[in-house]
């Protein structure tokens, strides 16, 4: 590739009229050349670049290559000494053994039913699971915040301060959404036992129940979750086009076909947008399992992000919660992936 | 407009809705709402198990008083301002001038290379400085400079696309590798440690925001200051920053609000109450207040009051930048 060309690509589009002009010195403020005036453009992108890239760099990027490479050791975090044991945590989480393999060989039906009784970790799996309900579950925000959106979106008197109070639960923080969770799902004093107990259910607690107590977090989970995707459509439905609608409503379409067929395509951006937060807010989901319950009772709640935690911090297995780590960046990795590609295709 | 105004309705069919509308607000809040009258119950209808009826005696003042004298209330108070501002402060410096240079400048695609030179090497090193290590590194790293040149990706494009991904990752994976670094800066335990790992990942969200809202604004502005002769500092600094004062507002309530309700990187980093944010000082609380549910209903309606306060206040920047992107694209 010719040099010139190269040169080229570091100029702004058309500002190559003004530099040439700073280089002969015809400019109207007759600037004088010097260096900087001649590598400006080359000098600009770095300095304005470099401390942004600089902490990301350290803080982001290279943690990443970091936690790989502590995945393949045992350590306990606090003695400097990390023992090499190669793939080691990842045949730990996914029960992988060796004498199994030669069970696969054999026969591969009865392999498969080996490996999940041998699995010596049912948590990193309970995990997975869990991982999955919230993934699932969490979809219910973006169809429970469009519902919220079609139903605020009128103009009576007082309704701005409406749409802001039911964004509420979005603005605070997690720790007080969990708080209060807690204490509404309480078996003794809580709300929800109050309201069932009226209709003569019995008292029931949902947190220390091992098969209700992830869908209690998710729906904890799902009340900022939903406001947040509420406010997206409220936008996308702000910024639909008229004109469309009312030539959809002359042609005679009304109600759930002028929804499916006219808005919900307009609303291609919110929705997108709200898949994928959603998405990752459950992929990410650790402070209310924090908070809550603590991954209990008995490990049913856990999720991956707060399984990491606990083997990294509590267990002392630091190798052991990288290599969890890297399972859970390995999945968002996909979600990422997509969405990165639809950016990029927009750039161009 | 969708669904059908109301007003364009019977008369009846608007008043249900209004009375609807309130009716639901209510129910949507409830939780809050009850957590806000329990802040401010007696101790007598605590006892008595009065959560949900109305209140026997208000006590707003006693308890939000005792909330701050019989805890570290108020300094875990103090430490989410101090760790909360300067974050929004550095933030925006950095990000306003890299989400300036990705909008305005071509940069050669090599220069992701460059920039992963760091973060490899910093790699290598903490792996083991080995000859067969190093040069490892720079093959890789002359590799990826070598493609992003023959595949003609833009050097700007990857440089976004790369802080773009990186707030999506899971924090996790970051979790023990930024607790070693910022034990061996000497900031474990410090409001500082928190600050410098929050400029560093809130940077890329706040980058990805500044570089849309620059790619937006007339080039005719920054073309003019060029042609009068002002040099690209001069531009960034009087062109382009008073032009995003916009964004600048909706990124700092934005970034605000995140990280005055951080609790992972709390729990991750500090360990004492005199770097504890509020948010892990609640946690904690709970602990010790156990059936004191007036108390740590007191301290969750003050943990929420500064960004519910934030939001209120610049509700229209907050909106804008929480649905960036949700109108085109």
């Amino acid at each position: 590739m010719p040099i010139t060309k190269t040169a080229d690509r570091w100029r702004p589009g058309t500002g190559t009229t003004a530099l040439r002009d700073d280089l002969t010195g015809s400019n109207a403020t007759r600037q004088r050349v010097t260096w900087f005036t001649r590598n400006q453009m080359r000098i600009a992108p770095a300095v304005f670049l470099l401390p942004a890239m600089l902490l990301f760099a350290v803080y982001v990027i290279y943690p990443i290559l970091q936690s790989f490479w502590v995945s393949f050791h045992e350590w306990d975090g606090l003695t400097p000494d990390m023992e090499f044991v190669g793939l080691g945590n990842y045949m730990e989480l996914f029960g992988f053994d060796w004498e199994l393999l030669g069970i696969l060989v054999d026969d591969g039906e009865s392999y498969w039913r080996a490996l999940v009784e041998s699995a010596n970790d049912q948590d990193f799996w309970r995990a997975i699971i869990n991982n999955v309900f919230w993934l699932t579950l969490f979809m219910l925000a973006p169809v429970f915040g469009l519902a919220i959106a079609l139903f605020l979106n009128q103009t009576v008197f007082g309704i701005r301060l409406i749409k802001s109070l039911f964004f509420f639960p979005f603005v605070i923080s997690q720790v007080v959404v969990g708080l209060v969770f807690s204490w509404f799902y309480d078996p003794a004093n809580g709300l929800l036992n109050a309201i069932f107990g009226s209709f003569g259910v019995p008292q029931f607690s949902i947190l220390s129940s091992e098969s209700a107590v992830t869908f209690g977090i998710i729906a904890a989970g799902l009340w900022p979750q939903t406001a947040y995707c509420m406010i997206l459509y409220l936008t996308g439905l702000n910024n639909i086009n008229a004109e469309q609608i009312e030539a959809a409503r002359i042609d005679g379409a009304k109600g759930w076909s002028l929804l499916s067929n006219v808005i919900l395509p307009q609303l291609r951006p919110a929705t997108f947008l709200a898949v994928v937060i959603t998405v990752i807010g459950a992929l990410r989901s650790f402070d209310l399992v924090a908070i809550m319950t603590a991954g209990g009772p008995f490990g049913s709640s856990t999720v991956l992000a707060f399984k990491m935690y606990e083997e990294a911090l509590f267990n002392y297995r630091q190798g052991y919660g990288a290599a969890v780590a890297v399972v859970l960046f390995l999945i968002m990795s996909v979600y990422i992936a997509f969405f990165l590609t639809r950016m990029v295709r927009q750039e161009r | 407009m969708f669904p059908t105004p109301i007003a364009k309705l019977s008369r009846r069919t608007q008043t249900a809705y209004k009375l609807t509308l309130w009716v639901s607000l209510a129910v949507w809040l409830l939780p809050l709402l009850a957590v806000a009258m329990t802040s401010i119950r007696t101790l007598e209808d605590i006892a008595a198990g009065n959560y949900w009826g109305w209140p026997g005696g208000f006590n707003l003042i006693e308890n939000y008083t005792e909330v701050f004298t019989r805890s570290a209330m108020g300094r875990f108070m103090v430490n989410s301002v101090m760790i909360t501002l300067p974050t929004v402060l550095g933030t925006l410096i950095l990000a306003t001038m890299s989400g300036f240079a990705l909008a305005q400048y071509k940069l050669p695609g090599y220069v992701l290379g460059l920039f992963l030179a760091l973060p490899v090497l910093m790699f290598v090193n903490a792996v083991g400085l080995g000859a067969v290590n190093v040069i490892l590194a720079v093959l890789v790293l002359a590799f990826i400079a070598l493609a992003m040149w023959r595949l003609r990706v833009r050097g700007e494009i990857a440089l976004f696309a790369m802080f773009i991904a990186g707030n999506f990752i899971p924090f996790q994976i970051l979790m023990i590798p930024v607790r070693e670094l910022t034990r061996d800066l000497g900031m474990y335990d410090t409001i500082w440690g928190l600050v410098m790992f929050h400029v560093a990942f809130q940077t890329g969200f706040a980058t990805l925001f500044m570089r849309n809202f620059i790619k937006g604004l007339p080039q005719e502005l920054i073309e003019a200051a060029r042609v009068e002769g002002a040099n690209e500092f001069q531009i960034f600094w009087n062109v382009v920053v008073p032009l995003v004062r916009p964004a600048i507002a909706a990124m700092a309530v934005l970034i605000f609000t995140f990280i005055w309700n951080d609790y992972f990187w709390a729990l991750v980093l500090v360990q004492s109450e005199q770097a504890m944010p509020i948010t892990a000082g609640l946690q904690a609380l709970k602990g010790q207040w156990v059936a004191s549910w007036q108390l740590i209903s007191a301290g969750a309606i003050v943990a929420a009051l500064p960004p519910v306060a934030m939001f209120f206040l610049m509700q229209k920047h907050f909106i804008a930048g929480l649905t960036l992107g949700a109108t085109k694209g």
